[in-house]
C-alpha cells in the first residue's frame, strides 16, 4: 500500500506539538458522502477515480482520491484534486438513473492528522477502540466516538491517523487532544 | 533527627534520601521508600486517629489498603486538601504535611472521646431507634444532628486545580498484582505471546516477596527479591507488555471491563503540573487473571483496637520491607503459624519477643519449631482477654483456654506493641465484582473463588492456594491458561525451584473466648465502623438473619476496606448467634470500587470548558467581537442579544425587535438542524414522515413541515426546500436535528427499507444567515447574482440556488419574524465573509444585528410556535391551531392514526391561545398557572399554563402565549393567573397579535 498522504497539514502552526505526538489542522478538502447500493457503488467508483470499498472498516484510495467504507450503503469520499461541483458533476453524470445520494459535506467536515508514535496513545486517551497495528491496521477506517464527538477515524499510517470531524467539534476534539497532550511535554 | 525505632540497616528505603515530613504539626523524619504510616512507626507514633463512632485511640493496623484506623488528611496547597487517605498507602515525600482527622481540640486529647464513655447507648441500630420519633424532628433537629455527626475528614474547600487522565487500553491478558502468583502468571502471559498489562496497587512490584528476608527462602537458589527483580525486568523488556505499579484495579464491570486508577503524582513533593495527578485505565482485556493474594484476619478479643494493636504480617513488613521496628517489647497473638515468621524476624532484630500467645492446643510445624528455637516463649491454648494502655498498649491480659473451651486468667504481660494473627482471608472482592459467586472451602475455613462468569481466572492465595512454591506454579498455570484463551496459544514457563516458604496452617474465625463479663467488654469486629462482636449479636438478637441485613443494621463491612479485614469474624459470629453454618449464612458481595476512587479520576478529562462540546457557528467569532451575550442551546452557543453600550438586555431586545420591524436585522441561523434528503423516492418519504402533502411540491418551492411522533405529538417542525425532483433541503429545530435524523432513519431502515432514499446531515455544510424586515430584499439585491428577487420571480417560501458576494448559495425566501425575510445557505468556510458583507448593507439601511431573544419576540408576536416551549411531547396540531398543516388528502403519515384517538378528537384539550394582561406592563411568567378564578379553592386543576411571555415592542405591550383548556371557545373571556403577589387578570384572544393577516409578508 503506498502511501496515504489525502489530508495535508494546512500549514499554520500544528495544534499539538509535543515530544512523540503531533497534531495538525488539515488543509481544506471535497469531500462527499455516497449513499446507495451495490449497483451505485459499482458505478461510483470508476467516476470517483478509486474503487469504493466493499470490506467493512477499509479503505482505498489513489495519491489524491480516498473512499472510506462507513456501512454497507455509505462511504465518505475525500478528494484533494478538484473542486467539490466538478466532482459532483462527474459522478452524478456517471450514475445516471442509478437510484443514490451524493451530498456534498466539503464543508462540514474539518480534519486533524494526528501522527508521531505516541499518537495512538494520543488517541486512547479519548477513543476506546483498539489501536494496535496488527488490529486497527493502516487503511483501515471507522465512525467513532472521540470523548463525546463523533468522528470517522481514519489510520493513514503506521504512526499516523486522521481525525474527520464536523466543524464545531473540532475545537472540542482538538482542545482534548492538547490538554492530553501536556504530559508529553514533561522530560 | 533520630528515627527511634528505625533500625540501622535494611530494608527497602534509600537511606542516603532522608525526608522530613510534618504530621499534626509536628516535624518528623523519614526515609524515600517509606510510607506514611512507616515513617511514623519508626518515629514510635502508633497513635494517628481516633474512631468514628467512640472516638476511641487508634493506631496502625496494617500495612496495606485494608488499612481501617490510620486515615489521615494530606494538604498540598491552600485548598486543596485530601481526606481519608490510608497513611499505609501514601508515599512519603519531602514537605509532606499530613493531619489526623476525628478529633477536637487534638489527636491525644479529644473532647469527643466523651462518646466512649457513654457507648452503651451507641449500640447498633442507635439512629433507628432514637432518631424515629416525633417525626416533627426529623428536618430540624435529627438529621442536622447526624449530618453534623457522619462523615470523616474535611473536604477540600476549593476546586480541584490537579489535572485528570484516562486512557482506554486493551490487552489479551490482565494481571491483577505482582506478588508472586501475579509476576508468575504476567511471566508465562508474556512469553506466551499475549499482550499483557500487569498492575499492583503499591509503588514496588513484588507483593510479600518485598518484605521476604528469611535467608531460607530461595527462589532458583536467588533470594527472592532478585527473582522479582529479575522477573520485573524481563516484563518490562517486553515491548507487549505494560507494568503498572501505583495502579488499584478498582472496578471490575461487564465484559472484562476493568477500571484501573493509576496515582500517577500524589508521590512527588513537587510534581511539575503538566502531569496529570492520577490517571483512569479503562481495560478491556481478553482475559483476567486475579492474583490479589490473601488478608490477615484481626483476632476479634476484648480491646482489640488500641494502638500498638497490630497484624503480625504488618510488623514483619515494616521491619523487613521499611526498616522500622513497631514496638520493643512484644507480644503475638496467633492462631496460625504465618506469625511465628514474624516472632522470628523481629527477635533477629533485636526486638524483645516476650510470648507467642498461641490459641491452639497443641501448635505443631517448623515455624513453631523455629520460634522456639529462637528462644522464644511459646504457650499454646493461650488466648489475650483483654489490654489496657490509654493511648498506646502497655499491658495484655491472657488467659488460658481449657479443653471445654472455658478460659481462666492466666496473668497478664506487659507490652507496646500486640501483634495478631487470626488466620488469612483470601482476597476475593474483584471476583465478586465480576459477578462470581465465591465457595465456602472447609477445609481452610475461607470463602474462595467459585465457577468463573467471566473470562477470568484467580491464581494464589486469592483462591486459597498456600505455599511458595505452590503460589508460582498457580500463577504460571494461570498465565498459560489465560494466554491460550485469548490468543490460541500458552507457555508455561519452567517452574522454577523454590526452597522455604512453605505454607503454614491455622486461624480462627469469630470472637475468641474470654473470662471477662461479656456486658462490659468491647471486642472490636470493623475497626473503621466501630461495630463490636456484641453488635454482631445484638442485631441477630433483633431479629436480622439475612448477612446483608446484618450489614447494614449494624455497618459492619461497609467501611472503605470493605469488609475484607471483618467480615469473615463478622458472619462467624453471625452464624454462631443464629446457630447456622457460616455457608448458610453466606458472605455479602464485594462492589465497586476496591478502594476509594477520586472523583477527577472519575471524571477524568470532563471538566471545564471540555466538560462537552462547545459548538459556536462560523459567525461566533464576529458576534463576539460586537459584544453579543451568548445562550446555551444545547452544545451550542447562539447569539442571544446584541447590547449597544448603556443597554441592558431589556433595551437591547427592544430596539432590535423595533428595528427588524422598521427596517432589517441579521440573524445567524446557522445552528439549524439541516438534513439532505436525496433519492426517488425522497417525496414520498417525507410525505409519510411529515403530517403536510410533499408530492406535488415544485422544485424551488418551500413548504412548513411539521412532524408528529406515533402518539400523533408534535415532535418537530422546519422549513423544507425542494432543490430538485429528488433532493429536499431539510431544516429542523436547533436542538432537534439529532433526534429528528434518528427518527428518520429508523422509520427508514424498519419500515420503509423499500424506499430509495437517503439522508446526510448537513447542518455544519452551510452557514444560515436570516436577512429580515422590510428592507432584506433592499439589503441583499446589490450582493447576489443569478437570483431574480423580484417578488413575482421569488415569493414568500420559494428559493433560489446562484452566488452572492460570489459564493455559491441556496437563497430561501422565508420569515421566523413575520416580516420580508431570507436566509441564506453559504458554505459554512464562507459564512462569516458573507455575513460580513451583508452587515455593510444592513448597517447601511440602518439595520441591525439580532439575537435569538428578539427572534422569540418577534415570532410570538406572530404566534408562531417553538416547539418544546408552546410543546411538550403532550400537543397535536389541532392543540396548537395547526390542522392547516395536516395534508387532508394523504393515505398516511407518522402519527395519522393516532390523531383519531378517543382522547386527541375529545373536548376539552388545552389550545393554544394568547393572553393579554389588563395591565399592559405586566409581564407574565412563563409557566405561570392559568386559572378560572381569580383565587381558586385549594386543589383546583388549573386550565392550563403560560407557554411564551413577553414584553412586545411592536404592540407598545406584553403578550403572552398559553395552553389553556378549550382555550379557542374562551376567546374574549377574562382567566387568572395567580401569583405570590395576588391573581392577575387576562382576556382571552388570538394567539397571532399582530399582522394577522401576513401582509407584511407578501411584499
Amino acid at each position: 500500500m503506498s502511501e496515504i498522504a489525502i489530508h495535508q497539514a494546512n500549514g499554520a502552526a500544528p495544534v499539538v506539538s509535543a515530544r512523540g505526538a503531533k497534531v495538525n489542522l488539515a488543509a481544506p478538502l471535497a469531500r462527499f458522502s455516497f449513499r446507495g447500493p451495490e449497483a451505485a457503488c459499482v458505478k461510483a467508483g470508476p467516476a470517483f477515480r478509486t474503487g469504493l470499498p466493499t470490506t467493512p472498516l477499509s479503505s482505498s484510495h489513489t495519491q489524491t482520491r480516498a473512499a472510506l467504507w462507513l456501512g454497507p450503503d455509505e462511504w465518505l469520499l475525500l478528494a484533494a484534486d478538484g473542486s467539490a461541483g466538478q466532482i459532483f458533476g462527474v459522478i452524478e453524470a456517471a450514475l445516471g438513473d442509478t437510484p443514490h445520494a451524493l451530498v456534498d459535506v466539503s464543508e462540514r467536515n474539518t480534519a486533524l492528522i494526528v501522527s508521531g508514535p505516541r499518537a495512538a496513545w494520543l488517541l486512547n486517551s479519548q477513543l476506546f477502540l483498539d489501536l494496535d497495528d496488527t488490529v486497527f491496521h493502516v487503511g483501515m477506517a471507522t465512525r467513532t466516538l472521540f470523548a463525546k464527538a463523533e468522528i470517522v477515524l481514519w489510520r493513514t499510517g503506521k504512526d499516523q491517523f486522521v481525525i474527520e470531524c464536523w466543524r464545531s467539534f473540532l475545537p472540542y476534539v482538538a482542545g482534548l487532544l492538547a490538554e492530553v497532550a501536556r504530559e508529553l511535554e514533561v522530560a | 533527627m533520630k528515627q527511634p525505632q528505625r533500625i540501622a540497616s535494611g530494608g527497602r528505603i534509600d537511606r542516603a534520601a532522608p525526608l522530613s515530613f510534618t504530621f499534626d504539626g509536628e516535624t518528623y523524619q523519614g526515609f524515600k521508600g517509606d510510607t506514611l504510616a512507616s515513617a511514623l512507626l519508626a518515629n514510635d507514633i502508633h497513635l494517628v486517629g481516633r474512631s468514628f463512632k467512640y472516638h476511641r485511640p487508634r493506631g496502625i493496623l496494617t500495612a496495606g489498603s485494608e488499612e481501617p484506623n490510620a486515615l489521615v488528611g494530606l494538604r498540598r496547597d491552600e485548598g486543596q486538601n485530601t481526606p481519608n487517605l490510608r497513611a499505609t498507602q501514601i508515599e512519603l515525600y519531602s514537605g509532606l504535611d499530613a493531619v489526623s482527622q476525628n478529633r477536637f481540640p487534638s489527636l491525644s486529647f479529644d473532647i469527643g472521646a466523651v462518646n466512649d464513655l457513654l457507648s452503651p447507648l451507641f449500640a447498633a441500630g442507635f439512629y433507628y431507634k432514637t432518631f424515629m420519633w416525633p417525626q416533627s424532628f426529623w428536618n430540624k433537629v435529627y438529621e442536622p444532628f447526624i449530618r453534623a455527626a457522619a462523615g470523616l475528614g474535611n473536604a477540600p474547600r476549593d476546586a480541584d486545580r490537579d489535572r485528570y487522565a484516562n486512557t482506554y487500553a486493551h490487552c489479551d491478558v490482565l494481571v491483577i498484582g505482582s506478588g508472586p502468583a501475579g509476576l508468575a502468571a504476567a511471566t508465562a502471559a508474556a512469553e506466551s505471546g499475549a499482550r499483557v498489562i500487569l498492575c499492583d496497587e503499591q509503588r514496588e512490584m513484588g507483593g510479600s516477596l518485598l518484605h521476604e528476608n528469611d535467608p531460607s527462602v530461595a527462589i532458583s537458589s536467588e533470594p527472592a527479591g532478585q527473582w522479582v527483580e529479575k522477573t520485573l525486568a524481563d516484563l518490562a523488556a517486553n515491548d507487549r507488555v505494560t507494568l503498572l505499579p501505583r495502579t488499584t484495579a478498582f472496578g471490575y464491570f461487564a465484559q472484562n471491563f476493568v477500571a484501573l486508577a493509576e496515582r500517577v503524582t500524589d508521590h512527588l513533593a513537587d510534581p511539575d503540573p503538566r502531569l496529570p495527578r492520577e490517571r483512569l485505565w479503562q481495560v478491556r482485556a481478553k482475559q483476567v487473571v486475579i492474583a490479589t493474594g490473601a488478608i490477615e484476619r484481626p483476632m476479634v478479643f476484648p480491646e482489640n483496637d488500641r494502638p500498638g494493636i497490630m497484624m503480625a504480617e504488618a510488623g514483619r513488613i515494616y521491619l523487613n520491607r521499611y526498616g522500622a521496628k513497631v514496638g520493643s517489647r512484644v507480644v503475638i497473638a496467633t492462631a496460625c503459624d504465618t506469625a511465628y515468621h514474624a516472632a522470628i524476624d523481629l527477635k533477629q532484630a533485636g526486638i524483645e519477643v516476650d510470648l507467642v500467645a498461641d490459641l491452639r492446643p497443641d501448635p505443631q510445624g517448623a515455624a513453631i519449631d523455629a520460634a522456639k528455637a529462637a528462644g522464644i516463649r511459646v504457650e499454646p491454648a493461650m488466648v489475650v482477654t483483654g489490654t489496657q494502655g490509654r493511648k498506646r498498649v502497655s499491658k495484655a491480659l491472657l488467659g488460658r483456654v481449657r479443653p471445654d473451651g472455658s478460659v481462666v486468667s492466666a496473668g497478664s504481660i506487659a507490652c507496646d506493641c500486640l501483634l495478631m494473627s487470626g488466620g488469612w482471608t483470601p482476597n476475593v472482592s474483584l471476583y465478586s465484582q465480576s459477578r462470581g459467586k465465591v465457595v465456602f472451602d472447609e477445609a481452610s475455613g475461607a470463602f474462595v473463588p467459585g465457577p468463573s462468569v467471566q473470562a477470568e481466572r484467580s491464581a494464589g492465595s486469592c483462591r486459597g492456594i498456600n505455599g511458595l512454591a505452590a503460589v508460582i506454579e498457580d500463577g504460571f498455570e494461570a498465565g498459560e491458561v489465560a494466554a491460550k484463551a485469548a490468543i490460541g496459544k500458552g507457555k508455561r514457563p519452567e517452574a522454577p525451584e523454590v526452597s522455604g516458604g512453605e505454607a503454614g496452617s491455622g486461624g480462627t474465625l469469630g470472637a475468641l473466648p474470654h473470662d471477662r463479663d461479656a456486658a462490659r467488654v468491647r471486642a472490636f469486629v470493623d475497626f473503621q465502623n466501630d461495630v463490636t462482636a456484641k453488635d454482631v449479636k445484638l442485631a441477630v438478637r433483633e431479629g436480622f438473619q439475612s448477612i446483608e441485613h446484618i450489614k447494614r443494621y449494624t455497618t459492619t463491612g461497609m467501611a472503605t476496606d470493605q469488609g475484607r479485614l471483618s467480615n469473615m469474624n463478622a458472619l462467624s459470629i453471625a452464624s454462631t448467634a443464629l446457630d447456622r453454618t457460616i455457608p448458610d449464612v453466606g458472605l455479602t458481595t464485594f462492589r465497586q470500587p476496591y478502594t476509594p476512587v477520586t472523583f477527577g479520576t472519575l471524571a477524568t478529562t470532563s471538566r471545564g470548558d471540555l466538560f462537552d462540546p462547545v459548538r459556536q457557528t462560523p459567525i461566533h467569532g464576529w458576534a463576539e467581537e460586537q459584544g453579543a451575550a451568548f445562550e446555551d442551546v444545547g452544545l451550542w452557543k447562539r447569539a442571544w442579544y446584541f447590547p449597544k453600550p448603556g443597554e441592558g438586555m431589556h433595551e437591547a431586545v427592544a430596539r432590535e425587535c423595533a428595528t427588524v420591524r422598521e427596517t432589517v436585522g441579521l440573524f445567524d441561523a446557522s445552528t439549524l438542524g439541516k438534513i439532505e434528503v436525496v433519492g426517488p423516492d425522497a417525496a414520498e418519504f417525507l410525505n409519510r414522515i411529515y403530517t403536510n402533502p410533499w408530492l406535488k411540491l415544485g422544485v424551488g418551492k418551500l413548504r412548513y413541515g411539521l412532524m408528529l411522533n406515533e402518539a400523533g405529538f408534535i415532535m418537530d417542525d422546519g422549513v423544507v426546500g425542494r432543490i430538485a425532483e429528488d433532493r429536499f433541503h431539510v431544516t429542523t429545530t436547533t436542538g432537534g436535528a439529532p433526534r429528528v435524523l434518528a427518527h428518520m432513519e429508523d422509520y427508514l431502515q424498519t419500515e420503509w427499507p423499500d424506499l430509495d432514499v437517503w439522508l446526510t446531515s448537513t447542518t455544519e455544510q452551510w452557514a444560515v444567515i436570516a436577512v429580515q424586515g422590510p428592507k432584506a430584499r433592499e439589503a441583499i439585491a446589490p450582493l447576489v447574482e443569478g437570483i431574480d428577487l423580484a417578488p413575482e420571480a421569488m415569493p414568500h417560501m420559494s428559493m433560489q440556488t446562484g452566488t452572492i458576494c460570489g459564493v455559491p448559495t441556496r437563497l430561501f425566501r422565508v420569515s421566523f419574524t413575520g416580516e420580508l425575510g431570507f436566509e441564506i445557505n453559504v458554505p459554512a468556510s464562507k459564512g462569516r465573509e458573507v455575513w460580513e458583507a451583508v452587515w455593510e448593507r444592513v448597517k447601511a439601511l440602518e439595520g441591525c444585528a439580532y439575537g435569538t431573544e428578539t427572534m422569540h419576540v418577534l415570532r410570538a408576536e406572530k404566534g408562531y410556535i417553538i416547539v418544546g416551549q408552546e410543546t411538550d411531547g403532550t400537543v397535536t396540531p389541532d392543540d396548537v391551531g395547526m390542522d392547516w398543516a395536516i395534508g387532508k388528502k394523504k393515505a398516511d403519515f407518522v402519527g395519522m392514526r393516532s390523531l383519531a384517538r378517543p382522547d386527541i378528537v375529545v373536548s376539552g384539550r388545552k389550545q393554544l391561545v394568547g393572553l393579554l394582561t389588563d395591565n399592559p406592563s405586566v409581564v407574565l411568567e412563563e409557566g405561570a398557572q392559568v386559572t378560572q378564578e381569580a383565587r381558586p379553592a385549594l386543589k383546583t386543576s388549573a386550565l392550563g399554563h403560560v407557554t411564551s411571555s413577553y414584553h412586545s415592542p411592536a404592540l407598545g405591550r406584553s403578550i403572552a402565549l398559553a395552553l389553556v383548556a378549550d382555550g379557542r371557545a374562551k376567546t374574549g373571556s377574562t382567566l387568572y393567573v395567580p401569583m405570590p403577589d395576588g391573581p392577575i387578570a387576562v382576556e382571552v384572544v388570538s394567539p397571532v397579535f399582530y399582522d394577522p393577516q401576513g401582509a407584511r409578508l407578501d411584499v
